[in-house]
């Protein structure tokens, strides 16, 4: 059951000492100078198999720096590299379970996901070398059940777990039963989850550790009035309430008047208990101008910490991050360096492993910085930081978990060019961020120039204190790009999990030229079937301000004009695109002989011109119609008449188009993607078909091709019958119905909650009325447009 | 020699189909250059610019007021439901685009009132018309329809028979009354007759959509009633309005008249769309060329140079084969002998073709030659194309002494009972019995189709005039007669009268030939049936057609 005829020495023997060293920094030929042994224990896999054998092991007080840690002599551990693990379990999904995939292949290490029902098909799955289904959709079901893990890691064998970031990342008690099957969690001790997961005490731990915290209430006292009497003593509104357990803007609010604490604070806890089941929350300043600058450290099991530089994460959206950089624009090295020392003293405090993220609250006005969270797991932006380090952070995860020494000292680790990513989401910019859920139907992606990031070369600084750095952009950098994805085309991008389809990483020598390969790569990634932030992504990454580097997590609401200018009206060229698109479809190339009926195409005799006009109409403005006439002159050659309600008709005459691919459109000589949608045949709609128009200056525009008015009539016939049916705007899940057949309600009236992608959706009567039926049930998934409840309104 | 030739004869059949010197090949001898070649081509050119110019106004149809009236009322104009109708990127070969030109003094009806034509709907070749009004036309799509068993689509849309010329549309047997014979016999041979309602259909024009195996009306737009409202006030009295009288409603829920109610235009077309998609073996076949196409080696408008517009001037018809067939490829067939008839194997568009084509006068050997030909394509179930440029058979003692009245008879008789389908196209003159010879219209051809320049009449201009001299001594009579005979044997003159199917330009001749070989392919009523060419219908084995209940 258990590979214990595997010893130390002979794992050792295979690999000789300057290979294993060479192999870390990427490629760079490095010979570490080992440090000496802090006389820890480190952990051999295999031989912590050994020990366990089923009896419960009990932790005692000696400082503890793994999660399953106990102690184990082993001879002179530092001076010898310790062998990866053979195998090892991913507890995660999408571009993260990937990402840790991708690494362990490259390392050799045998990989097994794990998957729920609905991601049988996934990326994740199909890469790993084995994949064990772990329960249906939701991730209480599945993502996060310690025990179906555990059970994957003795049947696969697999010796260690990787949690990636989510579900149970951060979960100590997921960390501690690992450690009592005896299986390495690579993560922190669950004591460093533990002190790190609570709010209110790791505040404490980072103040007694002289870490600035920004001032608050931390206490277990949650009495509503209490909580009341502490935002009222920090003194000046806007306060913040914030779950003690919680993290990614999860149960957080903003409360900027004391009328609003009440309701806020009922909401927030509500959000925390299910997001995270417990609803203890902290209350602080809220801090106005403020910027995210975190700090990424690492840990060995021999009390070594080091800080890979920091990211600026400010700009987010409800409050959640999407575009990340390393390093923070504006820094002067000195804050560079108190910024990495406070956070290596903060690791230090909570005897931390591994890699964590010290998150600070900077404030832009004072230029102080405060302690806000530290994440004890690999974040979701970790590439940014190894763009600017050449190093692969899993690979020093992987390292750490083996109980090997950092591979490098603080004055050895780069700080080169600027990188940044950007979070590709299934959401809707313009309405608010909402998340938006649906299937992939088409995915064309930049071609990513590296899968890790770029080695650097190593030059070490002689600086009297290591962390203060100023981040080198005379290298010459060869810009590179990264593409983090868990999906592929036909992907679904759920109701169940993140909305998240990728994450674009890109690297150039100083923060100017960085951005400029993003808006690059931001054209070149085309997606259709979710709305999603690509065209706001692009926007900001050319917009001056951000341009300049003048961030603060208030962007968006800050320079929302810029970011949202008004939505252009397309150009008869791209209406032109896309009339010739929909006649050339119907173009048929078949190398079998065919009748003249079929090869001649349009063919019209003695000088007649077959015309075909094409209606189509903006996507968000229904009604407003624009006839395109396309005449097929000649074969390949059109002539094409816009007829925009404003202004007088257009005419391009003898235009050759045609289609390259059943994608590609070659047009006034340039290449454009176009997609075509078509509106599901269940859903009534004045929409036949939208067209996704990927023009070549990136640019994406969406047309409808208007449903014949027959149709709408036909559908306006089957609507009157069902006038007072309230559907669902999304796939969700029910989670309340709170009307019952029969029940009175009034217009505006809460009638079912719905939950999509973790955010709850209130339906409301349109009328008042009464109910005449009920079609759904507490706790059942929903298909869009789904009759939920009908309210007779004429009662 | 022999082993070249022999080593020729192994690579032709190794590769049938390429482009290497070939024995089959019509060879490039035009110059086109020669001040001759030039002034043929500039007087063509300035007849098919003239066509083009009436076809562009027949198009036009009833004018623009005509068109914001029935816009006006969310109506389509008929070419729009017929570009509706079609399947995308098709193509449409409409029938007699200028009939009725210039035939009643004073009235300019474009195109006859009428369009019809052969189209592609979902994915079915159909002959499509729209409108009716105009009996002649009518019929005779209907009679294309029936030889090539074409399910037919009627997008009607009309008054009804105009009563001032009752005398020339009710009483005849190619009258008003056949449109609907035809209808109930093709339906009984099982093809399709499928009508649309988008207007008034009254009186006789009532029993089209009544007629049809399965119909379409628009809601509050089409209506079909024996008699409207005035005219029943008259009869009884009852006050009525047309929507309560034969609306869609009352007929779709009522009277069971119709089968489906649209709610406008458009929708009428998709429905028939899906009607068409739904015939199943009724909808019939295009076979699929056996060949894939291949372009002419020479470029078709050398064709205007080659032919010219005088019908006096000679040409070699093998130039204007070389730039109709596929690869230019033509298997001369009794090359050295009766060498005034061209005849030979090729194909246009894939399709295999036998082509008989006119080189001069026709002599008693050329005669044969057609006659043994046509046996040859019969045998072998090849289409026949006739490439029309005759004034007639030879005369003379030593022509008549030779037989020559036999031996046109031969030819006659044989494309008269030429057991495969025959398509015409009239090149240069068609005139005297030559006309009989070289499947006139009389002859049946499943298509006939004119040139610009074409002429059709009982003899040539120039043996009229000496004809005129012998029997008539008035030169004043001679000079009106002659002008009189000129006029009408111009292919504007015919095309106005439905003696053809169209005129066409010489470049637009492969496409047009291609299309009706490619229907002369469909699966043909047996010819063993009394029924598929009889005039009259004496029942026997074949059913009756759909009845409407």
């Amino acid at each position: 059951m258990i590979p214990t005829n595997r010893t130390v020495t002979q794992s050792l023997c295979r690999i000789p000492v300057q290979t294993a060293s060479r192999a870390l920094v990427n490629g760079v030929a490095v010979l570490r100078i080992p440090r000496a042994s802090p006389g820890t224990a480190a952990l051999v896999p295999g031989v912590a198999r050994n020990i366990k054998n089923g009896e419960s092991v009990r932790r005692v007080n000696a400082p503890i720096r793994r999660g399953l840690a106990t102690t184990v002599h082993s001879n002179d551990s530092s001076s010898i590299r310790r062998p990866h693990f053979d195998k090892i379990l991913i507890a995660n999904r999408g571009e993260i379970a990937c990402r840790v995939i991708r690494t362990a292949k490259k390392l050799g290490i045998k990989t097994v996901a794990v998957y729920s029902e609905v991601d049988a098909n996934s990326l994740h799955v199909l890469e790993a070398d084995e994949a064990y289904c772990i329960g249906p959709a939701p991730s209480a079901e599945s993502y996060l059940r310690i025990d179906k893990i555990i059970d994957v890691c003795h049947k696969s064998g697999a010796q260690a777990v990787h949690p990636g970031y989510g579900f149970l990342s951060e979960n100590a008690k997921f960390a501690e039963q690992l450690a009592e099957e005896g299986i390495v969690f690579i993560g922190p001790p669950s004591s460093a989850i533990v002190s790190m997961g609570s709010k209110s005490e790791s505040k404490n731990i980072m103040l007694a550790a002289g870490v600035p915290c920004v001032p608050g209430y931390h206490g277990t006292d949650q009495d509503p009035q209490r909580l009341f009497a502490e935002a009222e003593k920090i003194g000046r509104y806007p306060v913040l309430i914030k779950a003690v357990h919680g993290g990614g803007g999860k149960g957080m609010r903003v409360v900027s008047q004391p009328n609003d604490f009440m309701d806020a604070l009922e909401s927030a806890k509500r959000e925390s208990l299910k997001a995270f089941g417990d609803q203890n929350v902290l209350v602080e300043k809220f801090i106005e101008r403020p910027r995210h600058v975190e700090v990424q450290v690492f840990a060995d099991t021999m009390g070594g910490v080091v800080s890979l530089w920091e990211r600026d994460c400010s700009v987010q959206r409800r409050n959640q991050k999407i575009i990340e950089e390393a390093p923070a624009p504006g820094l002067s090295p000195e804050l560079r360096a108190d910024l990495s020392d406070k956070a290596i003293a903060a690791a230090k405090a909570v005897n931390y492993v591994g890699a964590g993220t010290v998150e600070f609250i900077f404030d832009n006005d004072t230029q102080k910085f405060y302690f806000m969270e530290m994440n004890t797991r690999l974040q979701v932006e970790h590439p940014v930081t190894e763009m600017i380090t050449g190093l692969d952070l899993v690979e020093w995860q992987l390292e750490v978990a083996a109980g090997n020494p950092l591979p490098l000292s603080q004055s050895d680790i780069p700080l080169v060019g600027h990188a940044f990513e950007a979070r590709i989401y299934a959401e809707n910019p313009r309405n608010g961020f909402l998340p938006d859920s649906g299937s992939l139907l088409y995915l064309s992606t930049p071609t990513p120039t590296h899968t890790f990031a770029a080695p650097l070369a190593l030059l070490s600084s002689e600086a009297a204190q290591p962390t203060q750095r100023t981040p080198d952009t005379s290298s010459a950098v060869t810009p590179s790009l990264r593409l983090e994805q868990g999906f592929t085309q036909g992907a679904q991008i759920g109701v169940f999990y993140d909305p998240m389809i990728a994450k674009l990483v890109v690297h150039g020598r100083d923060r100017t030229e960085a951005l400029r390969v993003l808006r690059r790569g931001l054209e070149e990634y085309k997606v259709v079937g979710v709305s999603t932030n690509i065209d706001f992504l692009r926007t900001l990454a050319g917009n001056d301000t951000f341009i300049k580097g003048d961030v603060e997590t208030g962007f968006i609401k800050k320079h929302y004009a810029e970011l949202f200018p008004p939505v252009n009206e397309p150009s008869p060229e791209v209406l032109a695109q896309a009339a010739l698109y929909v006649a050339l479809r119907d173009i048929t190339k078949s190398n079998a002989p065919q009748s003249p009926w079929v090869s001649l195409g349009a063919r019209r005799f003695n000088g007649e011109v077959c015309e075909r006009t094409i209606t189509l109409s903006m996507d968000q403005s229904p009604g407003t119609n624009i006839n395109i006439i396309v005449g097929q002159t000649s074969p390949g050659y059109f002539d094409v008449r816009v007829q925009s309600p404003s202004g007088s008709p257009i005419t391009f005459t003898s235009v050759a188009a045609q289609l390259t691919s059943p994608t590609t459109l070659t047009a006034f000589s340039r290449r454009t993607t176009i997609v075509s949608q078509l509106t599901p045949a269940s859903t009534t709609s004045n929409i036949a078909e939208r067209l996704h128009i990927f023009s070549a200056d990136g640019s994406k525009i969406t047309l409808a091709l208007p449903s014949p008015s027959w149709l709408v009539s036909l559908e306006g016939d089957v609507l009157a019958a069902s006038k007072g049916a309230l559907r669902a705007p999304m796939p969700s899940l029910v989670v309340e119905v709170k009307v019952a057949v029969g029940d009175k309600v009034e217009k505006g009236q809460a009638v079912v909650v719905l939950e999509s992608m973790k955010t709850e959706t209130v339906i409301r009567s349109a009328a008042a009325g009464i109910v005449k039926a009920v079609r759904c049930a507490n706790g059942e998934m929903v298909e869009e447009g789904r009759e939920l409840v009908d309210i007779d309104a004429s009662a | 020699m022999l082993s070249t030739l022999s080593r020729a004869t192994r690579l032709n059949a190794a590769c049938p189909r390429s482009r290497w010197y070939h024995a089959t090949i019509i060879p490039p001898l035009i110059s086109t250059s020669s001040p001759e070649f030039r002034q043929r081509a500039e007087s063509m050119d300035l007849l098919v610019a003239d066509l083009k110019s009436r076809l562009t106004q027949a198009r036009q149809g009833g004018g623009l007021k005509a068109a914001e009236r029935m816009r006006s009322k969310g109506k389509k104009l008929p070419r729009e439901r017929l570009s509706l109708l079609l399947d995308p990127n098709t193509p449409f070969l409409e029938l007699s685009p200028l009939a009725a030109q210039d035939v009643y003094p004073g009235e300019n009806v474009p195109g006859a009132g009428i369009i019809t034509g052969i189209g592609r709907v979902s994915g079915r070749e159909c002959m499509i018309v729209v409108n009716d009004a105009t009996v002649k036309k009518h019929i005779r799509a209907q009679e294309i329809a029936r030889e090539n068993r074409l399910p037919c689509i009627y997008v009607v849309e009309s008054g009804g028979a105009a009563l001032p010329h009752q005398a020339n549309v009710f009483p005849d047997r190619d009258h008003f009354g056949r449109i609907f014979y035809n209808m109930a016999q093709m339906s009984a041979l099982g093809i399709p007759q499928i009508a649309s309602v988008h207007g008034i259909s009254v009186a006789g024009g009532a029993y089209l959509p009544a007629m049809a195996d399965e119909n379409i009306i628009v809601r509050e737009q089409g209506h079909i009633f024996l008699a409207g409202p005035p005219l029943v006030k008259a009869a009884t009295g009852e006050e009525v309005d047309e929507e309560t009288l034969g609306g869609g409603q009352m007929h779709s829920s009522e009277s069971g008249v119709t089968d489906h109610l649209a709610r406008d235009d458009e929708h009428a077309i998709a429905i028939a769309r899906g009607i068409i998609g739904d015939l199943g073996a009724a909808g019939g076949k295009t076979t699929p060329p056996s060949a894939p196409t291949e372009d002419p080696l020479y470029p078709a408008s050398e064709l205007h140079g080659i032919v010219g517009t005088d019908p006096r001037q000679p040409f070699d018809m093998r130039d204007v084969i070389a730039r109709i067939v596929d690869g230019s490829r033509f298997r001369d067939f009794k090359k050295e002998y009766g060498p005034t008839i061209v005849t030979g194997f090729a194909h246009i568009h894939g399709y295999e073709v036998g082509i008989i084509a006119n080189n001069g006068i026709l002599f008693s050997p050329s005669a044969l030659k057609a006659t043994h030909f046509i046996q040859l394509c019969s045998q072998r179930q090849i289409p026949l194309l006739f490439l029309v440029n005759i004034t007639g058979y030879m005369v003379g003692s030593k022509a008549e002494k030779g037989g020559i009245a036999k031996d046109g008879a031969k030819m006659v008789r044989a494309v008269a009972c030429a057991n495969v389908p025959k398509l015409t196209v009239i090149v240069g003159g068609s005139f005297g019995a030559g006309n009989y010879g070289m499947a006139g219209r009389a002859y049946s051809p499943r298509f006939l189709w004119m040139w610009p320049n074409a002429k059709v009449s009982v003899m040539g201009s120039g043996q009229l005039s000496q004809v005129m001299t012998a029997v008539s001594r008035d030169p004043g009579q001679h000079a009106s007669l002659k002008a009189e005979i000129e006029s009408q044997s111009t292919a504007l003159y015919s095309t106005a009268r439905l003696w053809d199917d169209g005129i066409i330009q010489p470049t637009e001749t492969r496409d047009v030939v291609g299309l009706g070989l490619a229907l002369a392919s469909r699966e043909r009523t047996s010819p063993h049936s009394p029924y598929a060419r009889l005039t009259t219908w004496e029942g026997g084995a074949e059913r009756f057609g759909v009845f409407r209940m």
